[in-house]
């Protein structure tokens, strides 16, 4: 997957690795921030960049030359997605929920 | 309908792969080194999108109950140690970061690292079962497993003291807690037997620069059970943290 240049990975991974490190501790203190309905959206939007991170950096879809693997990786996103936004689509739009 | 054919093309490619690479861990079916790669890493990211349609239904169950019972669910997520939850986070974050360090190692011809991660990587992932097993202690002690014995009776709802979460409710929280966080701990043994393999195979010199594919598919795994903790650390753990 990666090239074997002289060029080093190491720094990004500690960087990559510093800024996970970070938005735990970010999403931790906002937590106990009063801000309404938009604790959740902080929390899962910082959940998201984390997830995204480690996928592109450290399982290396970013430098993912294939593009058979890159479907796969897109098809699950959407299945996901699907799964999710059709069911809470049903679910929470019920009035007498 | 003759194999003659099919063995001309199965003589040409072992012949060829082995003429060219002198790689002997290059599999006779596979034309080349690269090609073999691909071929594992397709399939382990199938066998990852399987992995994370069987969460995907938990996360959407746990998404309805939350919408339905708010309330409740944060009184009870709000029962649950964070700083704990916390810590095992980072404990999973930095043996994401041993993982990569390993597969680098073994890119690089670097033995000592190679073996040093791998025995990191398995070091956090005891911590964080150890970690996990504290925050079980707590849950048994305080009646919180769902069963003949839970109790979760005069708990507040966060921002209405005045108010008691319903213990059925609640109920429904801790059950999806133990589910999700037991399912999740299960595939952290299972990485760790994994790792194990990997361990011997790195102390016998099995990792060359040219070859050290377990190495990523069992490291694309383990991120993987990373990913699902970050997305099960805010949704059980940070529900409603006010008074």
């Amino acid at each position: 997957m990666s090239d074997h240049s002289k060029s080093s990975p190491l720094k990004m991974y500690f960087s990559v690795w510093a800024a996970l490190l970070v938005g735990t501790i970010i999403t931790y203190k906002a937590a106990f921030l009063e801000l309404g309905r938009f604790n959740a959206a902080v929390a899962l939007t910082i959940a998201t960049v984390k997830a995204l991170l480690v996928a592109l950096f450290f399982m290396h879809i970013r430098g993912a030359h294939e593009k058979l693997l890159k479907l796969v990786v897109i098809s699950t996103i959407f299945f996901l997605i699907l799964l999710l936004a059709l069911s809470m689509a049903d679910y929470g739009t019920r009035l007498w929920s | 309908m003759s194999d003659s054919p099919a063995v001309a093309i199965h003589g040409e490619a072992h012949g060829e792969a082995h003429g060219a690479a002198h790689n002997p861990a290059l599999l006779h079916h596979f034309a080349e080194p690269q090609q073999q790669r691909d071929a594992a890493s397709l399939g382990m990211w199938i066998f990852l999108a399987t992995e994370v349609m069987f969460f995907g239904g938990l996360f959407c169950a746990y998404l309805i109950y939350r919408r339905w019972y708010f309330e409740d669910f944060g009184a009870a997520s709000k029962s649950i140690n964070a700083t704990l939850g916390a810590t095992n986070t980072a404990v999973l974050i930095c043996s994401s970061l041993t993982v990569v360090l390993a597969i680098w190692a073994a890119q690089t011809s670097r033995r000592a690292l190679l073996i040093g991660s791998l025995v990191l990587t398995m070091l956090f992932g005891v911590a964080f079962l150890g970690i996990k097993g504290v925050e079980y202690k707590e849950k048994f002690e305080e009646h919180h497993v769902p069963g003949a014995s839970f109790s979760f009776d005069r708990v507040p709802i966060p921002r209405h003291p005045d108010q008691y979460a319903n213990p059925q409710h609640a109920q429904i929280f801790f059950s999806l807690y133990f589910i999700m966080t037991g399912l999740h701990a299960l595939h952290m043994i299972i990485g760790l037997g994994i790792f194990t393999w990997l361990l011997i195979m790195a102390w016998k010199g099995r990792f060359t620069p040219e070859y050290y594919t377990p190495l990523e598919m069992g490291g694309l795994y383990w991120h993987f059970v990373d990913i699902v903790w970050i997305y099960l650390f805010p949704l059980l753990y940070l529900i409603d943290r006010h008074p």
